[in-house]
């Protein structure tokens, strides 16, 4: 058998009372891409950090061809060539594509940073990647997917022979992920391994030779190319199957609370967009990223100003200038970057979900009373089984599923009419997904109104009654539950086909 | 919590080290003096502390102070207005100022640090072009007037209306759960210390800027940790946007922190002046600015916004005050390195809160 590049033996790694690894074993081989798979808090990332030198482990080995070696630092990690591209990217957006290859390792001539060089080097890299994309380029300019680019340009450059990868594609449309995905099979090719770390099955299906699955931070299983199924991933990361991961509830659709007509956002000021929403539905939004799904959302919800047309909310006009026009309402938006626009992290997991609602918990309008706001605190967390060790803990220590949790909680204690939701599920592990979709099912079946953007082609035709598909700016079509099919929908989002009802 | 705690053993440590180097320290003439200048410089940083939640900085404290400390004998003295109506001028004129900086900075997206920047420039330009750079007093007049400044109130009665309202609050509590908690610790602490001098010395006599302090405290303190609109305050200094996609009026807020910041200090300029009677425009409330950030910081706020308690703010006045007479008393000969000494304890406080804050986070990992 070859020798794998990198192997990792018993590695053992705990926190205050998480025992986060408990003894995990993983190779990776010349030229192999390996998706390392789990729910959060599985210990992928943990074992992640200790392969970059982020962070050390409390016992066991790693060997690099077959040597053992100490990964004490990032620096360290670097020079035995292992690379970690982050989630979020991080590049210096006011420099240029060259200038962030070769960040803190500039050719110096004399002293002076060797500009020439420096581009000549960096093109070089950035064309092994085959994009003609131009060393000059602002990296500010650039889409997330170029970004990306950039960013393993820049592990390149430090000769990485085995490349970290992130969620790399939590940013990307479905056209740069296949862009990523020919610079991954290129690298493969060149011999250069890659553990790639993802949510999303289908792509790990697309892009893995192997899968390795943690649970619980052990070993959950292997799965070897022709034995990568989506249903065989589900069940090693949960431990059963997941036959219900989806029920279509049959629930009654009642009378239209909201519509909106000839809309126009700020981003897409030309393109009107007409709809309605209805009574215990739930509506899924399609679209490729840069649709327009989110800036619908904000205008709807009064997070931005529209730029023309009318909404009704149960018949009346509505004309939001700020959030707090929407949540009077009845209508909450649950946004798509949870951390900057849902959660206050420092504060508490009670402070958070009673943060929209501390006014209508208070006396006269102004005093807290503590003992409500407990009350609902506790209502929420156990509403929605958020796991928090106590309401006093901070929301930023919590899982994203969790964190996730509290946002639709805190807006759920308003009781609104219309839900919003962004991109529910992004970075949530399995579990919490299912909790997420019962949840939104039972809601619709209590009478709100469901509208939920999504880049999962797979939750939208799982959970959504009717779904409107945008493209570019514009309604490309709707679908209704006998129409819905993964064809469809990618055929109105890309353009293909352009449906008017 | 735990920095108010750290930030008061320092307060104490220093108060002790003092009083052993200098027999001057404890004398009621010089603790009278002292907690005049907690009770002046106290009133700002409150209000300082404000806008700090917010992520802000108000720089032009000390300016303000030199607007209402100059223009006060100079409406009285010159222009001979009414005392009432050179007040509420004085007053309208620095909630207009604190409401055109907080809506410089959230409807024009101006930048904190540059608006009170400018303002510091702008307000004791004008004032010294209005004074024609003269020293300004009361001369021997409006002694009632500054009775709000140089007037005293027995220590006793002082003691006595914060201990009802401390055993008020404790039932309270106490009606709701018996825990043994931080807030029940302070309330019977804050007795037993009203208890302890209402008995040790019953007729001392508390300089008036110090019993406003106090009110202004109580109230700031019921703002910030009682009312909606404080935990609000909180929540947008945290994560501005998270706060206004909570339906929270953010804009209004971060005004308000303004205005209320520029309002206390325009009574604290006012109290100044009445206290020295005689004002000098050029130099007047200079570098208080700073003070009143130093003590805030001190106290816990953190200059990134959402965090910060009044009684941490007090407690970080009266360590700059101690501070200052320390070097006045003990090392005479070296005053003019006041802010050498100020500096560097202010620096070695934050250093020790980071390795703290480092050896606690390992503690816990």
């Amino acid at each position: 058998m070859m020798q794998p590049v990198l192997a990792v033996k018993q590695i053992h790694k705990s926190f205050p009372g998480v025992h986060a690894l408990k003894g995990v074993d993983a190779s990776l081989m010349h030229g192999e891409v390996l998706a390392l798979l789990g729910e959060n808090g599985a210990g992928k990332s943990t074992l992640m950090k200790i392969l970059a030198g982020l962070q050390g482990a409390d016992s066991g080995d790693i060997f690099l061809e077959g040597k053992k070696v100490a990964l004490g630092s990032a620096a360290a990690a670097i020079s035995h060539g292992i690379a970690l591209i982050h989630q979020e990217l991080n590049l210096a957006e006011n420099l240029d594509a060259a200038a962030n290859v070769f960040l803190g390792r500039e050719p110096v001539t004399l002293g002076f940073v060797n500009r020439r060089a420096m581009h000549e080097r960096a093109q070089v890299l950035l064309d092994r990647l085959g994009f003609g994309l131009p060393s000059s380029t602002q990296v500010a300019d650039l889409s997330p997917g170029k970004k990306q680019l950039v960013e393993i340009a820049k592990a390149l450059a430090t000769n990485a022979r085995i490349l970290i990868m992130d969620e790399p594609t939590s940013s990307l449309t479905q056209s740069e992920t296949d862009l990523l995905f020919e610079v991954i099979g290129g690298l493969r090719k060149d011999g250069v391994s890659v553990i790639y770390i993802s949510h999303r099955l289908h792509e790990i299906k697309r892009i893995a030779d192997r899968v390795t699955v943690l649970r619980d931070g052990e070993n959950a299983g292997e799965l070897t190319n022709e034995q990568i199924t989506h249903e065989a991933m589900v069940r090693l990361m949960v431990g059963r199957e997941m036959s219900d991961h989806y029920q279509h509830r049959s629930g009654d659709i009642g009378e239209e609370v909201f519509s909106v007509n000839g809309l126009r956002t700020l981003r897409h000021p030309r393109e009107a967009l007409s709809f309605s929403l209805h009574r215990g539905e739930i509506v899924g939004l399609a679209g490729l990223v840069g649709a327009g799904r989110t800036e619908l959302m904000a205008a709807i919800s009064g997070v931005d100003r529209n730029a023309g047309g009318e909404m009704r909310v149960n018949g009346k006009v509505y004309r939001p200038r700020t959030p707090r026009d929407g949540i009077t309402e009845g209508i909450a938006l649950i946004p798509e970057d949870r951390k900057d626009h849902g959660l206050v992290l420092d504060f508490s997991v009670g402070d958070n979900l009673t943060l929209p609602s501390l006014v209508d918990q208070s006396r006269m309008s102004l005093f807290r009373n503590a003992k409500k706001e407990a009350e609902l605190t506790s209502a929420q967390t156990q509403l929605l089984q958020i796991k928090a060790s106590h309401p006093g803990q901070q929301a930023r220590l919590l899982s994203g599923g969790n964190q996730q949790k509290i946002v639709i909680g805190k807006w759920l204690a308003k009781n609104p009419s219309l839900l919003l939701l962004d991109e529910p599920t992004r970075g949530i592990d399995v579990g919490a997904k299912r909790e997420i979709y019962q949840l939104m099912e039972s809601l619709a079946t209590a009478g709100k109104c469901v509208f939920f953007a999504s880049s999962d082609l797979e939750e939208i035709l799982g959970i959504a009654d009717r779904v409107i598909v945008m493209h570019e700016g514009r309604i490309a079509g709707e679908l209704s539950r006998d129409e819905l099919s993964e064809q469809a929908i990618m055929n109105l989002a890309t353009g293909m086909e352009a449906v008017h009802h | 919590m735990k920095k108010t705690l750290g930030i008061f053993l320092v307060f104490i440590f220093i108060c002790i080290i003092t009083s052993m180097l200098s027999n001057v320290f404890l004398r009621p003439g010089n603790i009278e003096n002292l907690i005049m200048r907690i009770g002046l410089y106290g009133i700002m940083a409150i209000g300082v502390s404000f806008v700090i939640i917010t992520g802000g900085i108000d720089l032009s404290l000390g300016s303000m102070v030199c607007l209402t400390g100059c223009g006060l004998p100079w409406l009285l003295v010159r222009a001979g207005w009414s005392p009432v109506a050179s007040l509420a001028a004085l007053f309208l004129i620095v909630l207009a100022l604190g409401l055109t900086h907080g809506l410089m900075i959230t409807k024009w997206r101006l930048q904190p640090f540059i608006v009170t920047l400018c303002g510091l420039l702008i307000y004791r330009g004008v004032m010294r072009g209005i004074a024609a750079d003269q020293s300004l007093g009361f001369g021997n007049q409006y002694d009632q007037l500054r009775w709000l400044a140089t007037g005293k109130v027995p220590l006793i009665q002082v003691a006595v209306v914060v201990a009802v309202g401390l055993i008020g609050w404790l039932l309270m509590i106490l009606r709701k759960s018996r825990k043994l908690d931080v807030t029940l610790a302070l309330i019977l602490g804050g007795l037993a210390l009203c208890l302890v001098f209402a008995f040790a010395c019953p007729q001392f006599p508390l300089p008036m800027p110090f019993v406003l302090l106090l009110i202004i405290a109580f109230l700031a303190s019921l703002f910030l940790r009682h009312s909606v609109w404080g935990q609000h305050l909180l929540a947008l200094g945290n994560n501005e946007e998270a706060a206004r996609y909570s339906g929270i009026r953010t804009h209004r807020l971060i005004i308000a922190a303004y205005v209320i910041c520029a309002l206390l200090a325009g009574l604290a300029g006012v109290l100044f002046s009445m206290d020295v009677n005689s004002s000098q425009p050029s130099d007047f409330g200079n570098f208080y600015e700073l003070y009143a950030i130093a003590a805030a910081v001190l106290g816990g706020c953190s200059l990134r916004g959402g965090q910060g308690a009044v009684l941490g703010v007090l407690i970080g006045t009266a360590l700059m005050q101690v501070l200052r007479n320390m070097i006045v008393l003990v090392f005479p000969a070296h005053q003019n390195m006041e802010f050498a000494v100020i500096g560097l304890v202010i620096l070695l406080g934050v250093i020790g809160d980071e390795i703290f804050k480092r050896a606690f986070a390992k503690k816990i990992s």
